[in-house]
Parts: structure tokens; sequence; C-alpha cells
């Protein structure tokens, strides 16, 4: 018999006493818990969970990136972005779980529970999820998702599409190894994959990068004419997991809407292109068409990405970030964690009375061509380190700087598949380069631009 | 770098064509949109009224001059849109025998254009070339759709193009001027109308300057022009049809 001086116990159906601060669990007809209800209603308490996003006062962009007091603190790449997320006013976010990325979307649930993103649900998967965003986007609300390797690959149709339906959307990549074999490490071959969407590609090299990337992503791809989604890459683990300091703006304060009515195309009109055209047929073997519609499409999606290098200027300070570039014996070039090991491989240079500069690209569509045509022009050597086997970023700085430069280019070291970047290779190349020494690392197929074998140069590019 | 005039002939990157059969974009050929107050003349960067009063050179003196009015001020999203239509209109009244063909949407037409009467982006050369236009304003067309239609127009046409803009401006109009409220579009029509008396080029002393194309003219009682500032004031929206102050709608 219950005392009647003690209160009732709830239990759950598995008969386990509901405590007060548990809410109390819907159900759909098929006997699912619903898990996107909200907000989160505490029972028997007054307290709103949602309270502090409902205070959050809207600032300017400038006032947020440039005025606004900062405080220090020490987090992983996921807490910055979702720090980041929280900031950003974002209305919508999709979720489909993946190494490294699972812990990033899994913050963004917290988020959407404390009210400081509007919706948020989990996807089926990655098709699904990138689909659902380029619905939410085109509907004129502000959007974010990431994923990682796989992910990114199954998501890429509609990755892909995004750009020439000019749809401003934040998606980070936490890169990992594509599969075959099955591995979840480190890699950031999937940029590759990226980079020629037509939308803009970011690489933080560390978790502050990724907080300050994503807020400024979603305010740069929104402009009118740029409206195009913003990819913010980072290495998985090394950024995602690891933990860092973050210099971040109070929780108080968030950046402004997106105004949807103010973009390149209206919003959610389905009678329209590029909707209408998704049902008719294919515009290049139309009557009704121009014979270049799809051409200047195209072109008109470079051109937002071109247009947008102005605002990467004014927020995010470059393209690219140039030290010690003037009077260096030898350019280190790097992006994301391959910037950060540089880093140390440019001291222990140092230690050695070698002289090294540095070019760490931020901006990887649009890509600095300007830039580095003007910071490499007298350079002698130029080490291109990276996280990935078919060197990319390499590929790129080549063919920027060709002909502006007749700097001897090292495209490596390179590890991939998972491993780490020991500082000492970076060294070896540096040394070796200036030296002649034969490197054990890269080989000479991968070493371009003055006094190289050019067939074996023929034979890098071909195979890369 | 701003040029304080007109570039030179010989500097000009951006001109009338046939540019060709597949041209680089203007952004690939480096023209970039200007900041705040300047204007885009064939690629150059120059002071707003400049690129304004080419404009209306262009359409002073070039054959079947056309404004082609886009959805953002063809329809009462707002009543900013309806002062801004009305100041397209003002444009229009300094314009002798210029043509209005709309871009009311941007879907593609079955079964076929009726390139006379309207203009669409998918292919806005058949209106350029059915109607014989050397020289066009584009104005309230959402920036995008612009951006392919300037293009294909510069690529397959001998059409001087011209964009009155409320963002940023379009780099691959020959000239463009951006920050386009209804204010602005109203200090158009006044350099308009000075480098109109300038020239010595004389409006109908009825005011009826705008021409009609066939089928204006057909539903118009075979009228063949109408005074823009006369007849086409607008009504009073439908009972019941709440007109959503600025800022909420398109602008």
């Amino acid at each position: 018999m219950s005392n009647p001086l003690e209160p009732e116990v709830k239990t759950n159906p598995q008969g386990d006493p509901i405590t007060s601060v548990e809410p109390e669990q819907k159900t759909n007809p098929q006997g699912d818990p619903i898990t996107s209800a909200a907000p989160i209603k505490v029972s028997g308490g007054s307290k709103d969970l949602q309270e502090a996003a409902k205070k959050q006062r809207v600032v300017t962009p400038e006032y947020m990136f440039f005025e606004a007091p900062r405080k220090r603190e020490f987090i992983t790449g996921s807490e910055a972005a979702k720090e980041a997320v929280r900031r950003s006013n974002v209305d919508f976010s999709v979720a489909y779980p993946i190494t490294p990325q699972s812990e990033t979307m899994q913050l963004i649930g917290v988020l959407y529970g404390e009210g400081y993103v509007k919706e948020y649900y989990r996807g089926e998967e990655e098709y699904g999820v990138m689909s659902a965003i380029a619905g939410g986007s085109r509907a004129g609300v502000r959007c974010f998702t990431a994923t990682a390797g796989p992910g990114t690959l199954r998501g890429i149709e509609p990755i892909a599409s995004w750009p020439g339906h000019r749809l401003p959307a934040v998606a980070m990549f936490t890169c990992r190894v594509v599969n075959a074999p099955l591995a979840i490490q480190p890699d950031n071959i999937e940029i590759s994959y990226l980079l020629n969407c037509g939308m803009i590609v970011f690489h933080a090299e560390n978790q502050q990068d990724l907080f300050d990337f994503i807020m400024k992503g979603f305010i740069i791809g929104e402009k009118n004419d740029v409206t195009l989604p913003v990819g913010v890459a980072c290495d998985g683990f090394f950024v995602t997991h690891a933990r860092n300091y973050v210099d971040m703006q109070e929780k108080g304060i968030k950046l402004p809407p997106r105004q949807a009515w103010k973009g390149a195309v209206p919003v959610l009109d389905a009678e329209n292109p590029p909707a209408r055209l998704s049902r008719d047929a294919p515009v290049q073997k139309s009557n009704f068409m121009a014979y270049n519609i799809h051409a200047v499409w195209q072109q008109e999606v470079w051109a937002g990405v071109e247009r947008s290098r102005r605002y990467i200027e004014q927020y995010m300070g470059g393209l690219c970030a140039p030290e010690n570039v003037e009077g260096a014996e030898a350019l280190i070039v790097a992006s994301g964690s391959a910037a950060a090991q540089s880093r140390e491989a440019i001291r222990l240079c140092k230690d050695q009375g070698v002289n090294v500069g540095f070019i760490k690209i931020r901006s990887l569509r649009p890509f600095p061509t300007k830039e580095l045509r003007q910071l490499c022009a007298k350079a002698k050597l130029i080490v291109i380190p990276e996280f990935n086997y078919v060197g990319w970023l390499a590929k790129d700085v080549a063919a920027a700087i060709y002909g502006y430069s007749n700097a001897k280019i090292v495209a490596g070291p390179h590890v991939y598949g998972g491993m780490s970047m020991p500082v000492e290779m970076i060294v070896d190349e540096v040394i070796g380069g200036l030296t002649g020494k034969k490197s054990i690392a890269v080989p000479e197929s991968a070493i371009m631009g003055r006094d190289v074998n050019q067939a074996e140069v023929a034979h890098f590019m071909q195979n890369i | 770098m701003l040029l304080q005039g007109l570039p030179a002939e010989k500097e000009r990157i951006i001109v009338p064509g046939p540019a060709g059969f597949m041209p680089p974009s203007a952004a690939q050929l480096g023209v970039a949109l200007p900041p705040s107050g300047v204007g885009i003349a064939y690629g150059h960067h120059v002071p707003e009224d400049i690129a304004i009063a080419e404009m209306a050179r262009q359409m002073l003196t070039k054959p079947n001059a056309t404004i082609f009015p886009g959805p953002m001020v063809l329809w009462a999203w707002n009543e900013h849109a309806v002062e801004k239509a009305m100041a397209v209109l003002e444009i229009a009244a300094q314009i002798p025998n210029v043509l209005i063909i709309p871009m009311p949407d941007y879907r593609p037409k079955y079964p076929k254009v009726d390139p006379e009467e309207v203009i669409n982006p998918n292919h806005p050369n058949l209106t350029i070339w059915g109607n014989k236009i050397e020289a066009c304003i584009f104005v309230g067309v959402h920036c995008h759709y612009a951006n392919l239609t300037l293009k294909m127009i510069r690529a397959g046409t001998n059409c001087c193009t011209a964009a009155l803009c409320a963002e940023q401006g379009h780099e691959d109009a020959m000239l463009s001027v951006h920050d386009m409220d209804a204010a602005k579009l109203r200090r158009v029509a006044q350099i308009f109308k000075r480098v109109r008396e300038q020239m010595g080029i004389n409006l109908p002393s009825d005011g009826k300057n705008v021409r009609y194309t066939g089928l204006q003219s057909r539903v118009n009682g075979n009228e063949t022009h109408i005074n823009p500032l006369v007849a086409l004031k607008p009504g009073a929206p439908p009972a019941g049809v709440h007109m959503p102050s600025e800022g909420q709608m398109p602008h």
C-alpha cells in the first residue's frame, strides 16, 4: 500500500521511475518515440530550456566578427562547430551520422533542444540529407549540415547541384578516408571531389578556423552576388576530436537571419527554373531553350565564386595568409592540418638556420591564384605537404603559378589512409630541396618546375 | 581602377556582340562588381552618373530601344515595388518611341515563346532578334536570371545592354548601375531627361512616347503609342488584398 504522504511515482513501460526532469515521451502511431517535438518541457517546473536562445540579440556581421569581445575556451572542433552554429541564427539542420562527424551533428541536436536551431532531424542517409538541405535553402531558410568521407561521396550528387540551384548553405566536411577498404581515419581526398562543384570551399587549419569559417561562410554565401553554398572542410579527428583554444563571442548574440528575398533567385518557386527545369526536358536538348543556356548557367555559378573573393577578403582577411615570405629561402604552401604541421616544421628549420616562409591557403574555391603568383614570384623552392595521395593542392598551386615563378615545386610529402604527418618529413623536403639531397618520401616524378626531369613530371601529372 | 569618363574604344571589354559561339563571362575576363556609387561602363568602373548618361545616349539613339521590366517591378509585391514601377515609367517617359517588353517570370515558355511580346531568360536572344533591338535596359529582374540573359544577348546579338540593379550590379551588362531603389530610379529619369535635352531630342507633344508591341496595341484599341505617366498609373489593390510593407517580399 502506498504511503499517502509520498508522491506517487510514475513509471515508464519498462517499470523505471520517471524522474521529474524527464520530459514526457510522445510516440507516433508505430510506437516510436517522437524526437523532433520541440520544445522540451520540464514537468512541474517553469524553467524554459530555450530561454537563453530566445534572449539572443541579433548583431551585424561586422560587430560579430571584428568588434565583439571574445573569451577563450579549450574545446574540440565539433564543439567549435556547435558554438559557431549557436551564434549563426540557423533555421534548419539535418543530420546523418558518420565518423568523424557524428559528434558534431549530435551537438547540433543539443542546440535544437536548447532552441538555437529552429528545425532538426535525422535523415535517412546522405543523399536525403543533402536533398533536404537543398529544399530548406530553396525555401529561404539558413541551413547547416555536416558529413565526412563516404558520406560526402554519397551526397555528392545533390551537393554538386546546390550551386546550380543557387542555394546558400554551409556544409562542414570532416575529412576522412574514402572507402574501400573500409577505414575511418584522416585523409582529405574528399576535398578533391568538392573543388569543381561550383561551391565555395574553405579548409580549416584548426578549431578556431572551423568556428570562424562556419559563421563567415553563412554571410559570404548569402550575399546576393554570390548566392552559393559554402563547404567548410577540416581534417577529421585532428580538428574534430582534438581540443584547442578557440576565442569566441558571448553566447547571447547571433548573426542576422538570412534575407532570402534578397537572393539572386526567388525562393521556392516550383514554376521557375531550376526547379521547373528539373521536370522539363534536359535544357541542352530542348527546343525551348537557347543552345547555350546551360553553358551560361555554369558561367554564372563560377562568376558567383569569383564574386565571393571580395567578401572573403573583407571577412576572412584574404584567401591565403602569407607569413615571412619576403627573403625566405624556401616556401611551404599548405592548407588544413598540413598547415599546422608546417608551422612546426618551419620552427625546426629555423633551429637549423634555414629561413622558411609560409603561405596558408584558407580558400580553395575561389583559389588565391593572383596572390600566389605575386607571393611565389621570387621563390626558389616551394614545398606542398598534403594529407592525401593525389596532391590536389600541389596541382592547383603549380597551375596557378606556371609562368609566374621559376621555383622548384615539391608536391609532397604526402600521407594518406589514416597516417599522421611527422613534421620531420616536411623538414626533409625543405632541406633536401635546397641542398639537392634526394628525397626518400617524395618521388622525383612529384617534383615540378625548375631543374627537374620533365619526363618524370609528365608521368606525375598524368597519374594524378 | 575608377575611370573618370567612358573607357576608350580599344580599352572596352564588354561591348555589343555578337561576341561569339561561347564567349567567356565578364567575371572570367576580370570584370568585378563595383562598390556603392560606382557603375560599370563596358567592363570598367566609372562614376554612376557617367554610366547612366551613356545608357541614356544609347537608348536615345539606337533602333528599337526597349525596357525589359522583370517580376520585381511588374507585380505589386509591396508598396515599394509599385513606387519603383512608377519610377521605371518615368524613365520610359524620357525615351521617344521606346518599347516596354516584360519578363513576367523565368519559366520556359511552351510550346514556344512569343518573342515580340515577352522576353525569357532561357532564350532572350529570340526577343532581341525578333524586334531588332539594339539597346535595352533590364530592371527588376532577379540577378541570376539577369546574368544568364545578359550573357546570351552578348554572345548572340548586337544589342547594347544596360542594367538598373537593386543589388550589386551586373558585370555582363555593357552598362550597369546598382543599389537602385525608387529614389535612385527617379534620379536615372532626371539624367535621361538632361541628356535628351542636351541632344536636342524632343518628346511627342501629347506625351505618347511609349510604342506598343503588336499585342499591346490590339488590346488597347489599336492605339500605337501611350503616355506612360498618364495611362499606366496603378489602380488600388483589389478588395481584401493586403499590400505588404517594404522588405517583406521581393524588392
